[in-house]
Order: C-alpha cells, then structure tokens, then sequence
C-alpha cells in the first residue's frame, strides 16, 4: 500500500520510513488481523508441525526429518543451554529452544518470497520476549537463592569495597531490572527494523529508478543488485539475531543460578 | 485512510508496542513453548538417551565379547601346553619303555643262550662220560683179548709180532 502511495506520488521518491512497518488490518478495522499477527501464527504452525513431524518417531538411527529436526535441537540444547547453563540445563532447554526457534523463523519471514517481513521489527515481539527472560531470570533467581540473598548480591555485590556502594548498586540494579531485557529487546528489534528498511530503500528505489528517465532506468539494477546482496546479508543478521538472543538468555539464567554474580 | 495519514503525519514512533501484538505476541510465545515441550523435548531426549545407552551397551558387549576371546585364547593356549607336555611325557615313558624291553627281551635271550650252552654242555659232558665209560670197558676187554692174544701165540719174530697186530687190528676191525 505504502508501494502506491509512493510510486503514484508526483513530489519523487519518498524514501521508506518507520511508517512501511505500520501495516494496516486485513479485515476491517480489526488489530487482530494484521500481517504480523498472521505471520506469527504461521510461525508457531510452522515450527510446531515441523519438530512434532521429527521428533514424533525418533529412533536411535535417526531418519531425514529427524536428524534435521534434532540438530537444531541439539544446537539449542548443547552449544547453548549445556556449554553456558552447565548443571542442570536440562530444565531450560524448552524454553531457550522456543526461543530460537521462534525467534529464528519469525526473522526468516522478512527474506521469505511472499511472506518478506520480519515479525521482529514489530517492538511489541521482541518485548514480549524480553519480558520472558526477565521473568524466568528472576524467577530461577529467587528460587535458587532465596528471594532476599537474591536482591542482596544484586544489589551488594560481594567482594567489593564498602564505599564503591555507592556507585555500583544502582549500576546493578539499573542491570538486572532494566537493561538486561531493554538491550535484548531492542538489538533484536532495532536488526530486524533496519535490515528490512534497507532491503526496501534498495528494493523500492530500483522500482523508482526503473519509472524514470532512461538514464536512471540503466542505474536501477545495481540497486536491484545490492538488494539481492542485502538478503543474503540479512539471512546472516537473522540467524545471528537468533542466536545472540537466545546465547544472553541463557547467560542470564546461568547468572541467576551461579552462587555469586 | 488510517495508514495514509499516519505515514502523512510521520509521528509514528516504532518503540510503542501495540497491545494486539503484544498479546499475540505472548499467547503464541507460550503455546509454541507448551507445544515444543510436551511433544518435541521429550520424544529429542529420549532418543539421546537411547543413543546413548545403545552405545554404551555396544561397547560393554564389545568388551565383554573381547573379554571372552581372550579368556578363551588363554585356555586354549594352555590346554595346548598341557597337551604338549603330556606328548612329552608320553614319548618319553615309550621311550624309557621301549629300552626296559629291549633290556628285558635282551636278558632273556642271554639267559636262554646260556641255559642252551649249558644244556648242550651237560649233554656233551654226559655223553663224554658216557663214552669214557663205555671206552673205559671196551679198552679194558681189548686190553685183555690183546694180551691174552700176545700169550697165546708166540712172538719170535717181528713178521709174526706184526702178523698177530695185524690180525689183532682186523679183528677190532670186524668186531665193531
């Protein structure tokens, strides 16, 4: 829509801004049917469908499926949640996994034909994730230490001069209660919203250069051209986005559950 | 349109969650989590850990199979010893038997030999005296036929001496 709106304009091109992400409702009026909603349904279908299939017969000697299915699994399981959690990481590979994979297809989306938008540069994911992890991290916090030698070692970090109080409590605390999970939420974020912006300068310039004069329409396949570049860039951001997310998630539950921070 | 205007007004602010997707956002969060944990952790887990003691049996039986060839290779190279050392001593009790026969066999034979040369000398020595006997009266009869033969003829002359040994002689001649 944004697309007709720009191309049809008489003042030029209109550069893609932070409104392309504000898209509007399918049906009607409700805000329940917009295109990032629909995609992270389809996502949750997805990988549901997807990792049931494989993991539904798993047997020893795995088939296609499931050794697809399994090594993503085991990805999650032992280069994050064993290598970082350590003992008793078993409990928190669901959630990390859910995580991943969530957060890794949904990124996928915005280099998918048809589907091409990341349902992370929608904030409101990202926080609600975000929120998880601040949850579960505290959680796992206070139940492993008890909730008041929990906020002690927060606030008062053992091993440090009386004096240096001062400063380093409120540092911590501005850490553990709104950095942490501010941080998380935002990189993921701020990744997918600009991977996607600069895909569609370069996308949505070639159209443009493409309706000019016959000198502009020879430029426009270079842009065409880094636009093709810049998906592959962004399949690399997406993965990556992924993983860091998950990797700070289970640095922080290994930080909650480590006797001292 | 609401969009139109929107990106009209360029006032939009991408920081400000949505409260529709932020409930999207957490239902399909948690139903994709209670999904993946029910169905897929599990069903993943259990097979690592059926992997894991697959392997892990396959090695114990390896050990215990290689335990076993090598318990059996040690029995068998001492039941071979053993079958060695009783050949052994099996060729050297013949052996040892072998000569005792022969010993044996050989004492008799001398023992026979000797009983035979001393049979047969008993043999000769009673047929020497037998023939010293007989010879003992037949010399004495000729003894006394001879010299009752010199008396009754007279020997006055050598012819007639060896005319009487003579006929002496022919009669000793005729009489065997």
């Amino acid at each position: 829509m944004g697309n007709v709106t720009r191309s049809s304009g008489e003042g030029g091109f209109v550069p893609p801004s932070s409104a392309d992400f504000e898209l509007p409702p399918i049906f009607g009026d409700n805000a329940y049917t917009t295109k990032p909603i629909f995609l992270v349904f389809l996502s949750i279908i997805l990988i549901s469908v997807f990792f049931i299939l494989a993991s539904r017969r798993a047997a020893i000697v795995p088939s296609k499926l499931q050794f697809a299915g399994e090594s993503i699994y085991s990805f999650v399981r032992n280069d994050l949640a064993r290598d970082v959690i350590g003992h008793d990481f078993l409990r928190f590979v669901p959630y990390l996994f859910t995580l991943f994979t969530f957060i890794l297809v949904n990124n996928l989306f915005g280099i998918i034909p048809l589907l091409q938008f990341p349902t992370m540069s929608r904030v409101s994911f990202p926080y609600v994730l975000a929120v998880t992890i601040y949850l579960v991290f505290h959680y796992v916090g206070i139940r492993k230490q008890g909730a008041i030698k929990y906020f002690k070692e927060i606030m008062f970090m053992p091993g440090v001069p009386k004096a240096a109080y001062i400063l380093i409590t409120p540092l911590e605390i501005l850490t553990f209660f709104v950095v942490r999970p501010a941080t998380l939420a935002l990189r993921l974020f701020a990744n997918m919203f600009a991977g996607h912006l600069l895909l569609l300068v370069f996308i949505l310039g070639g159209e443009h250069l493409l309706q000019g004069v016959i000198g502009l329409k020879l430029i426009s396949p270079f842009a065409f051209i880094i636009g093709i570049a810049l998906t592959f860039f962004e399949f690399m951001v997406q993965c990556l986005q992924a993983y860091i997310f998950t990797l700070l998630a289970a640095l922080y539950i290994a930080g909650a559950l480590a006797d001292e921070h | 349109m609401q969009f139109v205007n929107l990106a009209a007004e360029e006032k939009i602010n991408p920081l400000i969650p949505h409260t529709a997707e932020l409930v999207v956002g957490a239902i399909a969060f948690i139903l994709l989590f209670l999904t993946l944990r029910k169905f897929v952790a599990p069903m993943f887990e259990k097979a690592f850990t059926d992997r894991t003691n697959a392997i892990q049996g396959g090695i114990e039986r390896a050990e215990k199979a290689q335990l076993e060839a090598q318990r059996a290779l040690a029995q068998y190279t001492e039941a071979l010893a053993n079958a060695q050392a009783e050949a052994q001593t099996l060729r050297e009790d013949a052996r040892a038997q072998g000569a005792s026969i022969i010993e044996d066999l050989r004492a008799k034979a001398q023992e026979e030999a000797a009983r035979i040369t001393a049979t047969a000398q008993a043999s000769i020595e009673a047929q020497r005296q037998q023939a010293i006997t007989s010879l003992r009266t037949e010399v004495g009869t000729l003894a006394v036929e001879l010299a009752s033969k010199i008396v009754g003829e007279s020997l006055d002359d050598a012819a007639r001496q060896s005319r009487v040994v003579e006929r002496f002689l022919d009669d000793l001649e005729k009489s065997k």
